[in-house]
């Protein structure tokens, strides 16, 4: 029986599947950011519904002017990281939810554990449909994925405030990770062990 | 805890298996022409996925004739070139279409000749890679058509397009003979504009607007890319994108 309390020293805080997949998942998640601002600044405006471009009515602009030639690199890093972002967080879910570590290791403060489980179970799938309903291809199998965010245009505007959430999320994590004692906090994300 | 004996198994495992996966993509063409490199890794993962995922005639989604678009950008400028210029100075009334490569019945087409074909009328969405879009009718002839007409034989891959300006492009055979694959001669009911490719351009429904070549001047079979460039499929690959565009 597994009592929190009574952990003795050698038990890690975070199993070996969760450190690892919490540091890939770092690395993806700067790539992801950073090649996702590398395509948006070659058009940084925004649309609703299906369509969008110079000379029609956009929703906003962002005040930055129109940056070409960083989409292609931007392109590439941004479907990679994807890739692997896509892959090791399919690990840390299926071991997560087999481990029961959403129920038992993740935070007992509720208002916490309400912000990680909704981004885990709610940010990032609706980033991840959200990025698939711009794909031509994947929308020709599943045309209802771009039907339902309204449109393919809806679907990047609703991929860039999920991008802003989870920037926002990560400053609240990084915050909350100050408050434990950062170093203490990413020793214990790297051995497993606190002191 | 995952021990050593159980880690060294999975790795193993692991292996291999990407060792057979990395056959069987090869023998279905699950393998992009711009696989190399690091990115290449990223690239083969989304080809690979999406020809597995796509019924090879899923089709792309289709407008109503209110949806087309009051606005339709286009990216670059019409070929310089002074056979190009003279072509379109004359109506394309000299412009033929080349047919060739590993086909049957290698040919020319005149535009009068592609409009004698029967034709396909289609209301699609094209996305740039930039992230503006727009809807669009397009009219043409399915290239599947004319691919039967030339022939094609049977250890054809791809099918390489090009235009009078120095880039070139390719498609697998599972877009070359989609139904929403369209050598395009018109636009939103009349002749194609020129600065949307005339007088005929490519229309590939199920990939990022770049795909769809404009201003052809020959089409090519081909088993393999080598020798087309520096092999990538692709003018796009030599200058920073990827091939393969249904992202």
């Amino acid at each position: 029986m597994y009592h929190p309390g009574l952990a003795i020293r050698n038990a890690p805080r975070h199993s070996a599947v969760v450190r690892v997949t919490h540091w890939i998942n770092t690395v993806c998640f700067f790539a992801l950011i950073i090649s996702g601002a590398a395509i948006l600044v070659a058009h940084p405006r925004f649309y609703w519904a299906e369509t969008g471009a110079v000379g029609a009515p956009s929703l906003f602009d962002l005040p930055i002017p129109f940056m070409l030639g960083h989409s292609g690199w931007g392109r590439y890093l941004h479907f990679l990281a994807a890739w692997a972002c896509l892959l090791n967080g399919a690990v840390y879910v299926v071991t997560g939810l087999s481990a029961r570590h959403f129920r038992r290791e993740l935070w007992p403060d509720a208002l916490q554990r309400g912000a990680y489980i909704g981004v885990v179970f709610g940010l990032f799938p609706l980033i991840i449909f959200t990025g698939l309903a711009m794909s031509p291809a994947i929308t020709s199998v599943v045309p209802r994925l771009v039907e339902v965010f309204g449109g393919q245009q809806s679907a990047r505007t609703i991929h860039f405030f999920a991008a802003d959430f989870l920037v926002l999320f990560f400053v609240g994590h990084i915050f909350m990770v100050s408050l434990a004692g950062f170093t203490d906090s990413v020793r214990t994300m790297i051995t497993g062990h606190g002191i | 805890m995952m021990t050593r004996r159980r880690l060294i198994t999975t790795g193993l495992a692991g292996f291999s298996g990407l060792a057979t996966a990395g056959v069987l993509a090869e023998r279905y063409g699950l393998i992009p022409p711009d696989h190399g490199g690091i990115y290449g890794v990223g690239e083969t993962l989304t080809y690979a996925a999406q020809r597995v995922l796509m019924s090879r005639h899923s089709l792309a989604r289709e407008f109503a004739r209110e949806q087309i678009s009051k606005v339709a950008p286009v990216n670059g400028d019409p070929p310089r070139k002074a056979v190009y210029q003279r072509l379109l100075a004359r109506g394309f009334a000299d412009w033929r279409l080349l047919v060739d490569g590993l086909v049957a019945r290698p040919g020319a087409y005149s535009l009068a000749d592609l409009r004698s074909f029967p034709a396909r009328t289609q209301i699609t969405h094209q996305a740039c890679e930039e992230g503006w879009s727009f809807i669009a009718q397009w009219t043409g002839v399915p290239l599947s058509y004319v691919l039967n007409l030339a022939g094609v034989g049977s250890r054809a891959k791809y099918v390489v397009f090009f235009p009078f300006d120095d880039s070139w492009d390719s498609l697998d055979m599972a877009d070359a003979w989609h139904p929403q694959t369209v050598l395009a001669y018109g636009m939103n009911g009349e002749a194609l504009p020129t600065p949307h490719g005339a007088p005929l351009r490519l229309r590939v429904a199920r990939q990022l607007g770049y795909k769809s070549v404009k201003y052809l001047s020959r089409i090519t079979v081909t088993e393999t890319l080598k020798g087309f460039g520096q092999g990538l499929g692709s003018i796009s690959p030599e200058i920073g994108y990827s091939w393969y565009a249904g992202i």
